[in-house]
Formats: C-alpha cells, sequence, structure tokens
C-alpha cells in the first residue's frame, strides 16, 4: 500500500472511530434513553476516539516516511561487499543512484533476476544484486509501515474504548488535544526560524571549512567554478564575497535613490494635501504596484527598461552594459515605492494632531509645517520604514536574477553590469549540482549573510519605531 | 502702537517694559513677514506641485508597466495558419493502400507524413511558379511550416481515413519566425529578421492566395511547455500553479488559524510567548529566497521529498505565507467583541467551546481575507520555487503533487530566457494571465472584506 492509499485508509478509519466511540459511549451509558446519565456528550465521546485513532498514526506515517529512506540506505550499505563501502563518498552517491534506478518500480523482480543471473561481470552482477535487496528492503518497509500505522490505529481505539465509563471526561481530553495541537501550529514559526538558521549555518559552517571566513569576507575575487580535475585550467574557484556585497549595496542605493523621495513626497501629499476622492483612487493604484509579482518586475527591468536605458546612455555617447545596475535599480526602486509611502503614511498620520494645528496655528503654511514640525516628529517612523525598504531591496531576488549581470564585477558605476548576493545563490543553487562542493555550500554561506543583514535591519527597524511610538502613546 | 511708547503699564498689551526699539522691530517683523509671505506662499505651491509630481509619477509608472506588457502580449493571443494542398499520395507515405483496414490504420499511425508534407508543399510552390525548386529554396520552403505541422496533417488524416490518395487542404501553423514577421510588419533585409527575401515573396505568394489566416490561439492555453514558441502553452504552468496553490492553501490555513488562535486566546503572557510573536514578525520579513534555502536543505536533501514537486513547492510556500496569514487572523480574531465570549462563557461553554463555536465563526470573513491575501503573495512567487528545482523544463501536466512541475512565475521567468522573438509575446502573455489571477483574487479578498465590514 502506498502512502496516499494509507492516508485514505487512515482517514476513513478515523471517521469509522468517530461513530464508533460515539456509539459505544451510549452503551456504556445504557442506551440512548439514558444519554443524560454520561458526564459528557456522546458526541465529545466520538470526537475524542476520532482523534486518539488519528492523530499518533498520522505521526507516525510522517516520522516513518521522513527516516524510510536514511534507514533503508543504511541497511542496504551494510549489504554491499566491502570495496564499494570503502568508495568516497561522491562515487558511493553515483553507485547508490544507479542501484535505485534499477530498482524503480518499473523493473520487475523477475527481471531483475532474470538479468542478473546472465551478467558475466561480477561488478555488474553486484549492482544488480544490490538492486533486489533494495526491492526487497522497500518492500518489506512498505509492510511495515501499513501495519505499523494501522496496528496503532486500533490499538489506540481498543485502549481508549475500554476506559470509557458514565464519569469519563471526553471533552475535557479533546480539548487538552485540541489546545496541544493549537501549541503546535503556533511552534511551527519558532521551528521555521530554527531551521533556517540551523541548515544555513549548518552548511555555511562545512564551507568555511574550505574557504576561511576572513578570505569570504574581505576577498575581492568572485569566480566560484571549482575544478572537476585538478589539471583543469581556471577552475582553481575563489569566495571573496565582496564584489557581491557592493553590488548589492550599488542596486539597493539606486533603488532607494528613486523609492525614498518619491514614496515620501506620494506620502506627504496623500495624507496632507489630497482630497478624499484622490486618495480612495490613489491607494489602490499604488497598491498595484505592491501587488505585482517581482518576476515581472524583472522582465519590464531586463527587456523594457535596459534597452531604454543603454540606448540613451548609448545617445550620449556613454557606454553602457546591457545589465546596468541602473535598470535593476530603478525598477526595484519602482517596486518599493508602495512600501516605503504606505509605511511613512502610517508614521505622518501617527503624529498628534495638537503639533500640527499648533504650527499652522501660528500661521505657518501647510509645506512649512511638514518639514519643520511633522517630518522631524515622523523621523524615527520614516527611519524605520527606509530600514525595512533596505531590508527589502537587499532580499529581492528576481528582478536583479532577470536584469542584473553574472560577473562579479567590483565597481561603483550604475552603467557598468554588477551581481548580487541573491543573483549568487540562484546562479549556484539551480541546476544539478552535488551537494557537498564549495561550489553549493558558498550559496548557504551567502544565504547567512542575507538572512543575517535583513534579520539585523527588521530588529532594528522595530527597535526605532518602537522607541518613537512610547514618545507620543 | 504709538501709545505704548508712554510707559503706561495699562496700555501696554504685550507685558514689555519698554519699547520704543522693540516696537520698531516688531513693526519690520511684520514688514518682513508680508513682504516674504509672496516667497512662502511660492514655496508651498512648489511643494505641493512636487507632491502631486509624485503621486502622478507612481500612476504614470503603473500605466507604462501594464500598457508596456500589455501592448507585448497581444500578438500572443493570435496565430497565422496556412491553408495547404497536400496529397496523401500513399506511396510518399509508404503505406500499403491495398491491405485491410484495419492494417492500413494501424500504417496510417506510423507512416512518414514529414514526406508527405514536403513533396506537397513543393508541388504547390513549383506549379505555381512553373520551374523546379532547388535544394536551398526546398530547405527554405519546408521552414516556413511548424515543426508541428506533419503532426497536424497526420492527425487530419487518421481522423478521415477515406481521404487517402486524395488531395485537400488542411490548416496548419507556421514557424514561430513566420507568425512573429506578420505580426510585425518588418522590411525584408532589417536586423534581427529571421525571414529571407525568397521566403518573404512566398508568404506574400500565399497571402496573395488568401491562404494565410489569424486565429485565436487556443494552443496557448491547451498546450504545455515546448521548445517551439509556436507551440508552446501554459496549461502543464497553471496546472503546476494549482496543485501548489492547493498544497499551500491545504497546509497554511488550519497551521495559521491554530496558531493565531491559541496567540490571540491561550497563550498566557510569557516570554516563550513574545518569543513566538517576534518570531513570526520577523519571519515575514525574511527574504523568500532563504525559505528556498530551507526547502533545498531539510525538505528535500534531510526529509528526501521529491524535487520540483507541488508538494515541496507548497510546504516552501506555506512556511513563506505563514507569518502574513497569522498576523491577518489575529486581528481579525482580536475584532471580535470580548463580550461574545463573556456570554458565552457565562452560560457555562468551556474556553475551547467559545473560541471554536463563537469567536472563529465571527473571525472567519476576517481570517479569509488574510489568508486570500497570504494566497496572493504566494501564487506570484518565485525565487524560492527555483531553489527546490521547480526550473526544469517539463512537457507533461502535472496530475498529482508529487509529479515533477513548474509553475506560472517560473514559467515566465523560464519564458523570458528563452532567446526566440516569438517567447517575448508569450512571455507577455503568461504575465497578463498572472496578473488577472491576481486581480480576481483580490477583488475577492476586496469585495468579502466590505461585506464583513459592512455587518
Amino acid at each position: 500500500m502506498n502512502t496516499s492509499l494509507l492516508f485514505i485508509a487512515l482517514i476513513s478509519l478515523t471517521l469509522f472511530s468517530y461513530w464508533f466511540g460515539l456509539k459505544r459511549s451510549l452503551k456504556v451509558a445504557g442506551g440512548a434513553e439514558h444519554k443524560k446519565d454520561l458526564t459528557c456528550l456522546p458526541e465529545q465521546f466520538g470526537l475524542l476516539t476520532a482523534m486518539v485513532c488519528g492523530l499518533p498514526a498520522l505521526i507516525t506515517l510522517l516520522i516513518f516516511n521522513s527516516a524510510e529512506q536514511l534507514v533503508i540506505e543504511q541497511l542496504l550499505t551494510t549489504t554491499l561487499p566491502a570495496n564499494i563501502q570503502s568508495l568516497s563518498s561522491i562515487d558511493f552517491g553515483l553507485y547508490l543512484n544507479n542501484i535505485r534506478s534499477l530498482a524503480s518500480s518499473e523493473t520487475t523482480q523477475a527481471l531483475l533476476q532474470g538479468v542478473a543471473a546472465q551478467q558475466n561481470d561480477i561488478a555488474l552482477q553486484g549492482q544488480f544484486q544490490a538492486a533486489l535487496t533494495l526491492q526487497e528492503l522497500n518492500q518489506q518497509a512498505v509492510w511495515l509501515k501499513t501495519g505499523l500505522v494501522l496496528i496503532i490505529a486500533v490499538v489506540s481505539v481498543i485502549v481508549l474504548v475500554r476506559k470509557f465509563s458514565l464519569t469519563y471526561k471526553a471533552r475535557q481530553k479533546s480539548e487538552a488535544i485540541v489546545r496541544a495541537l493549537l501549541v503546535a501550529s503556533s511552534a511551527i514559526a519558532i521551528l521555521t526560524t530554527l531551521g533556517i538558521v540551523v541548515s544555513v549555518l549548518f552548511e555555511s559552517i562545512q564551507f568555511f571549512k574550505s574557504v576561511s571566513p576572513a578570505e569570504f569576507m574581505f576577498g575581492t575575487q568572485w569566480s566560484p567554478q571549482t575544478a572537476m580535475r585538478s589539471d583543469q585550467v581556471g577552475g582553481s574557484g575563489s569566495f571573496g564575497a565582496v564584489p557581491l556585497f557592493a553590488g548589492t549595496m550599488l542596486i539597493t542605493f539606486i533603488a532607494m535613490l528613486l523609492a525614498v523621495p518619491v514614496g515620501l513626497m506620494i506620502a506627504i501629499y496623500l495624507s496632507q494635501y489630497a482630497s478624499t476622492k484622490l486618495r480612495s483612487f490613489a491607494k489602490p493604484m499604488l497598491e498595484v504596484l505592491a501587488g505585482i509579482p517581482t518576476v515581472v518586475y524583472g522582465f519590464f527591468a531586463a527587456l523594457t527598461v535596459a534597452p531604454v536605458i543603454r540606448n540613451l546612455g548609448e545617445s550620449f555617447g556613454l557606454s553602457v552594459a546591457s545589465e546596468s545596475a541602473l535598470a535593476a535599480g530603478l525598477v526595484m526602486g519602482t517596486m518599493i515605492i508602495p512600501f516605503v509611502s504606505s509605511l511613512s503614511e502610517d508614521a505622518i498620520s501617527a503624529v498628534p494632531n495638537a503639533l500640527k494645528e499648533a504650527s499652522l496655528g501660528m500661521g505657518a503654511t501647510k509645506s512649512e509645517t511638514v518639514v519643520k514640525v511633522l517630518l522631524p516628529a515622523a523621523l524615527p517612523g520614516i527611519v524605520g520604514a527606509i530600514l525595512l525598504a533596505i531590508s527589502r531591496a537587499i532580499g529581492e531576488t528576481m528582478i536583479v536574477v532577470m536584469a542584473a549581470g553574472m560577473a562579479a564585477n567590483l565597481t561603483a558605476n550604475p552603467l557598468d553590469s554588477v551581481t548580487t548576493v541573491t543573483v549568487q545563490i540562484v546562479t549556484l543553487l539551480t541546476g544539478d549540482q552535488e551537494f557537498d562542493s564549495p561550489k553549493t555550500l558558498a550559496a548557504f554561506a551567502l544565504g547567512l549573510m542575507l538572512f543575517i543583514t535583513t534579520l539585523g535591519l527588521n530588529i532594528l527597524a522595530l527597535k526605532v519605531v518602537r522607541k518613537y511610538r512610547e514618545q507620543y502613546d | 502702537m504709538t501709545n505704548s511708547i508712554d510707559n503706561s503699564p495699562a496700555s501696554s498689551r504685550n507685558n514689555s517694559p519698554m519699547s520704543h526699539t522693540e516696537a520698531s522691530t516688531a513693526s519690520s517683523t511684520t514688514e518682513k513677514v508680508a513682504l516674504s509671505l509672496k516667497k512662502r506662499h511660492q514655496k508651498e505651491k512648489r511643494f505641493k506641485s512636487i507632491g502631486l509630481f509624485a503621486v502622478l509619477f507612481g500612476f504614470m509608472l503603473v500605466v507604462i508597466l501594464i500598457g508596456d506588457i500589455t501592448s507585448k502580449a497581444l500578438p500572443a493571443f493570435h496565430q497565422h495558419w496556412v491553408k495547404l494542398d497536400v496529397n496523401y499520395q500513399s506511396d510518399w507515405l509508404s503505406v500499403d493502400d491495398s491491405s485491410t483496414q484495419q492494417v492500413l490504420a494501424k500504417q496510417l499511425k506510423s507512416a512518414n507524413y514529414r514526406k508527405v508534407l514536403k513533396n506537397s508543399v513543393y508541388q504547390m510552390f513549383s506549379t505555381s511558379t512553373g520551374k523546379k525548386l532547388s535544394r536551398k529554396e526546398k530547405r527554405q520552403l519546408f521552414k516556413l511550416f511548424s515543426t508541428n505541422a506533419e503532426f497536424t496533417i497526420k492527425d487530419a488524416l487518421i481522423a478521415a481515413p477515406n481521404q487517402l490518395n486524395k488531395q485537400v487542404t488542411v490548416w496548419v501553423r507556421l514557424d514561430d519566425d513566420v507568425d512573429s514577421y506578420l505580426k510585425e510588419d518588418f522590411a525584408v533585409g532589417e536586423a534581427g529578421l529571421r525571414i529571407t527575401k525568397q521566403q518573404a515573396m512566398w508568404l506574400a505568394q500565399l497571402a496573395t492566395e488568401a491562404r494565410i489566416e489569424s486565429r485565436f490561439n487556443v494552443s496557448f492555453f491547451t498546450a504545455s511547455d515546448s521548445r517551439e514558441p509556436e507551440l508552446a502553452g501554459i496549461k502543464g504552468a497553471l496546472m503546476g500553479t494549482l496543485l501548489t496553490m492547493f498544497v499551500t492553501l491545504l497546509l497554511s490555513f488550519p497551521l495559521g488559524v491554530a496558531g493565531a488562535l491559541y496567540l490571540e486566546e491561550f497563550a498566557p503572557k510569557n516570554r516563550i510567548t513574545d518569543l513566538i510573536e517576534i518570531n513570526i514578525n520577523n519571519l515575514a520579513a525574511v527574504p523568500s529566497i532563504v525559505f528556498g534555502l530551507l526547502g533545498l536543505a531539510v525538505i528535500i536533501n534531510l526529509f528526501g521529498l521529491p524535487r520540483s514537486a507541488p508538494l515541496v513547492g507548497g510546504i516552501v510556500l506555506t512556511l513563506m505565507t505563514l507569518p502574513t496569514i497569522i498576523i491577518a487572523s489575529r486581528a481579525a480574531i482580536k475584532a471580535v467583541p470580548p463580550s461574545l465570549r463573556e456570554a458565552a462563557l457565562g452560560l457555562g461553554a468551556s474556553k475551547m467551546q467559545v473560541t471554536f463555536s463563537h469567536v472563529l465563526p465571527q473571525a472567519m470573513p476576517g481570517i479569509i481575507t488574510g489568508a486570500i491575501i497570504g494566497i496572493a503573495q504566494a501564487l506570484g512567487e518565485t525565487a524560492p520555487l527555483l531553489m527546490i528545482g521547480m526550473v526544469a523544463f517539463i512537457v507533461d501536466v502535472p496530475t498529482s503533487i508529487v509529479d515533477s512541475s513548474t509553475v506560472l512565475p517560473v514559467q515566465i521567468f523560464l519564458w523570458a530566457d528563452s532567446p526566440e522573438r516569438a517567447f517575448l509575446a508569450k512571455t507577455s502573455a503568461a504575465i497578463l494571465v498572472l496578473l488577472t489571477l491576481l486581480l480576481v483574487i483580490n477583488v475577492t479578498a476586496t469585495v468579502l472584506r466590505s461585506k464583513f465590514e459592512k455587518k
């Protein structure tokens, strides 16, 4: 029985046990007319039975499924001859892959046996034998899984139902289970963070074993192509990430140069000058910019903005790279405008009205009030908004993947092509790759830097905003 | 002001002990103010117009973006077909027309349709011009038609086997380069044009014979990805998106609601709860690509789930959208009046009963709105899916959540990278479909919200 079938069986079993628990409780009470003698409603008995039936079995199924592959491979390894077990990890992985594809479900056991008997080559014969063993192990695992899950489901129902009595507190028990589920759901957020930190950190530590952190942080050469063979030319692989950091900062800076003034002016105009009619039209219109998927911006940047900038630059006699930082930065800035404007508008409208009215009452014009009273008062909120916007620009991936370059140039010229941290993560990790080469591990080290930077910016932004709130509330 | 000079305290309004000099400065301040007023008002006007300009600039960006993509997308929705006189000669097909019907039907399935197509086309053009085609001309001529054309004439014959050995007219697709040429009105010989002079002449000839027709491009919606732009469609990607969103919704909605219910209704105010809250807020701002790294390292490499599968994509997007849904759900739950809870509690309901039968139904519209916004966010997400391998070239339409598949945004990314000119329009059209989907989802959310607010 495969997993989805087993899952369906488990669900039907759970539904059945609801009915079973309900009937059983009525029987304990001595018939439906004595329902009132029970401490809890029969439905609550049913609910408890269903939960007790489904949950442990489901958890077993999930654990079994996630551990299955690993255990089977371990078992298979122990049956293999010693000369294969002593292979290097990469070759061994290839060998296992071979066996896995041989043992895939399309090849029947009889066929494998037949071919295995025909092979004269001992090594090949060994592979076929191993494939047979793997198939057998898989078969056993499936039976074990089916048996284990169904037995757990049935046994837990039987154990529970035997405890039913007139004073059995079915409702309290089921509520305790639901509560535990709620706690578990809210803990997923923590687990996710933990998962990110542990997985990224673990791979990064692997990476820093082969490349020193100092070289990574301060090196100025980035060419992650490692040599496949030792005699290969130009594949030494150097992992100095400074050009990536510089490229990320350049593009982020360009984006901010567009987004901050425009976003801030929009926020000021909409909160201080605009009529309600314009506001109710402008806000959703600008939200459109925030709702457009980043891949669309990437397309727009690469195929519309970049050629325009190149042609414009060339008409002034400038040499512009076809994947200039300027195009990516401007489009990213466009994406961030609504983000800056809505957060700064919140900050501006959080300034107490008394301040504004006092300023206007003293005869200041609206613009003077905005510049000299509202903006200074809202400054922490606006700074927080800008920090969040920077964090978003640094983490933005699709625009730069599509519109910025791949070559790691260390330059401050916005017309040149630069690459960013996120672009390199995507380039290093898309396509087939073995998992433990420095090339792929470098992506995780970059991911770690990205995570730390954005997290730091977010925490800083929240702190700034919070401090500001304390002043007026 | 003059009577304040004689120093009587009663007449002095502004409590100043002496004021000859002060009065004169005061008057000059007023003058200064009056003088600067014009300048200040000008400044005010300038400031206001800069603000208005910023807002209009924002509008302009929206209009340019949507307009540019729409104008690029329009050509993809229609496609040129050409009417060919196909001569189904049995010796070209290399089938034996004297065999029984059953054998013939079998033979027709594997017959040589390319030869039929080639010979029919050569015949058409050599008879019309009256001279024999050279080898080079033949090659160029054959290139006018889509690689799919031979399958089109195959299907036509299999549908009507009695047309064997007859000449019939069949409509087939033109090649993507030809299609772009016909749509965009290039001058022959222009750079970037992939049509030769000879080919252009043939096309003109076909056009004058009214053999070329522009039709609505149905296959864009019914076909899967293809290397040939004239055959590529979004069905596979749409199906992948649907499956991925299904998994995302199935996981993130219950988990998000349960998490929000716990934090809002049950959680004690302590350090752990604080930690969870800070965590959720921070997770909402973590770059999406980091979730992709998590998916690659943990879900694929540790738990061994299949790469490129909607299941893995759904799990990663769930982790990504969970904070959004939790935050929105908490706001909705918070908005339920406490009196409702107290009334139910007073009547003897347990805390759990109050939560599930009173608070949750009341908060549901708000929660659903939040979930829809989360799903809209997940729908447009690309970067984390690149990490978990949903970026492969996949021709089959996925049917289950463990099949290899791709999603609409990733399809856009893939097509945007393709060098063929016709993919430009395809990409824009796919973007238009994606934006339409998002629009529908967001409008649904807005309608739901306004309905909820009216209550």
